[in-house]
């Protein structure tokens, strides 16, 4: 059996793992496009911040794919041919495979704007991208950050660290707006004001001009913005173009079941170009998050190897540090209709915590939640949210006291009751 | 003979020796905010309930670490930060439903319970037994840990 996974990111790597782990004889063959070994986007902001150097941000230790007997191959991918289970990769090498991994990924949206063309205009995705805004990102250069979603704000601190002139435009009416409500994106917003950034939400890029010294970024506010180094953060798309023609359906992503299995039994996708069930709401969406992608890769590994495995679907949570505010969410942390809520709001200690809970049967459970400048037993609101646990007594005492989910947590796994 | 801590809240008397001991033992203080075993405290129950990782098989933690910075120690089947490694972007904080591994500012980076290499501090110093270091097999914490991960949904296995 041979079993060829594409894409060498978390979710790639871990469905590699899983089929050796699984099954010590299976032929296993990851293909990673890129010329250093794989490596963790997730790592990229630290080695911005000088925290790590390169290979600081490699997911393994080189020799840990030839220990487990996985065939490193690096190249790129050009089609598949479903029917005859081969993969065509851009310098003419042919591999067959019995079962087919796709973990490919996705890659920075650039958006319809004149000059996103420009040399000093980048995205912050792969190592190459930190290398060339390392370069750039000199102290006292102005930089204009395009977007602030949660790879913009992920890299504040390397930026502001750097010294350099800062400015965020957002078109979205608050910081983040995917993934923190009004209340904590209006924090995070101050946080980073407080920090000389200079943040224009509901602010469009209207163009980007050469200029004698530099750039000159246009806004729709009429106001423009000079810029030495433009960095583009303006969202994701999974990369499924290869797969056009292949039979394998496709609508944001590749849709997955909740086996990782594609329309093609013998064809599995995972992570960032995987369209699978979201827990919460049961919809199909591409998650773009890195427990998604390594969840996912465990399922799909497992099944590829002859197990039977399957999920109720991912849960969609984000946790951003941005400057040091540290942030996160869960699930529905909008929360749901006639859904009640326990808060907590204190913007002087720039401190924030949001926790949803359903409806009907499901009043005292947990759906969704939002936290800022809260660290401690965060974990648990996952634990809370995916066990569907009833919380009963709880839900009054965390309305009371949002602070208080491990207890909760706790109080509701142990058995303090039946102690003797 | 795989050892695991049991955690019995019934005899914890909330002494926080454990606290102290474990922050003494990795960090040669004693600070207990900075102790990986954590007492709860319900005044409502008038109980109190140690709790820390369980060691869990499915290691959620140790799965969604993007640099490989979290391994497990095979005598003691502790999972172990290795600190050199981790770059301190928290996604285990979020991925293990737990709650049991949490970003310390102060190094910038994550911490969790290793069972002290096989020789867990806590259990040494809990007074009555509340805390105790012994086969896995007899302790009512794998029905606890069985209990969170099949309650899980993102996990259902079956060969």
């Amino acid at each position: 059996m041979h079993h060829i996974i594409i894409g060498a990111g978390p979710g790639g790597v871990v469905a590699a793992e899983t089929i050796r782990k699984t099954n010590p004889t299976d032929q296993i063959t990851l293909i990673g496009d890129e010329l250093a070994p794989p490596y963790s986007r997730m790592a990229i902001p630290y080695l911005l911040v000088e925290d790590i150097e390169e290979s600081g941000t490699f997911l393994r230790s080189t020799s840990h794919y030839k220990d487990h007997r996985i065939d490193y191959v690096q190249g790129r991918v050009k089609s598949i041919d479903a029917s005859a289970k081969t993969c065509l990769l851009e310098d003419g090498t042919e591999l067959s495979y019995d079962e087919l991994c796709l973990a490919t990924g996705s890659t920075p949206i650039s958006p319809p704007i004149e000059g996103i063309d420009l040399p000093n205009v980048h995205s912050c995705w792969t190592l190459e991208d930190a290398r060339q805004i390392s370069a750039l990102a000199k102290p006292d250069s102005d930089v204009v950050l395009m977007g602030a979603g949660f790879i913009g704000c992920i890299i504040l601190e390397s930026l502001v660290k750097r010294k350099v002139n800062l400015s965020v435009i957002e078109m979205g009416s608050r910081m983040v707006p995917r993934m923190l409500d009004e209340n904590a994106g209006g924090l995070l917003k101050q946080w980073c004001i407080d920090d000389g950034v200079n943040v224009h939400t509901g602010t469009k890029v209207n163009a980007i001009k050469e200029s004698p010294d530099g750039m000159l970024v246009e806004l729709d506010n009429g106001e423009s913005i000079k810029a030495d180094l433009v960095i583009s953060a303006t969202g994701v798309r999974s990369n499924t173009a290869f797969l056009e023609g292949s039979g394998i359906d496709i609508d944001e992503g590749v849709l997955i079941n909740n086996k990782m299995q594609t329309n093609l039994a013998n064809v599995y996708a995972v992570g960032d170009v995987a369209q699978g069930m979201d827990f919460s709401t049961g919809e199909y969406t591409v998650q773009a998050i890195q427990p998604t992608a390594t969840d996912h890769g465990r399922i799909a590994g497992l099944n590829m190897a002859g197990k039977n495995a399957e999920h109720n679907g991912s849960l969609n949570m984000n946790i951003l540090d941005t400057l040091g505010l540290i942030s996160t969410s869960y699930g529905l942390w909008m929360g749901v209709e006639g859904g009640d809520t326990a808060e907590i709001y204190t913007p002087e200690l720039f401190k924030y915590m949001n926790l949803r809970f359903g409806v009907d049967e499901e009043s005292d459970v947990l759906v969704g939640a939002t936290t800022l400048g809260v660290t401690q037993h965060v974990g648990v609101l996952r634990g809370l949210i995916e066990s569907k646990i009833h919380l009963g007594e709880w839900k009054q005492r965390l309305i009371d006291d949002p602070m208080r989910i491990m207890d909760a947590y706790v109080a509701s796994t142990q058995e303090l009751d039946n102690a003797v | 003979m795989q050892k695991s801590l049991h955690l019995d809240p019934a005899k914890c008397t909330g002494c926080l020796q454990c606290e102290m001991a474990c922050s003494y033992e990795k960090l040669g203080e004693f600070n207990p905010s900075r102790s990986v075993i954590k007492v709860f405290t319900f005044h409502e129950e008038g109980r109190f309930a140690p709790y820390t990782c369980t060691q869990c098989d499915e290691a959620w933690c140790l799965r969604a670490c993007p640099v490989d910075a979290i391994t497990m120690d095979l005598s003691s089947g502790a999972k172990v930060v290795i600190d050199d490694k981790c770059v301190g972007c928290k996604v285990c904080t979020i991925s293990c439903p737990f709650g049991t591994i949490n970003y310390v500012q102060e190094t910038g980076k994550v911490a969790k319970c290793d069972l002290c290499g096989g020789d867990p501090e806590c259990a040494k110093a809990c007074p009555t037994d509340a805390i105790t270091y012994i086969d896995a097999n007899a302790t009512g914490y794998d029905r606890m840990k069985a209990f969170a991960e099949k309650s899980l949904p993102s996990a259902n296995t079956t060969s």
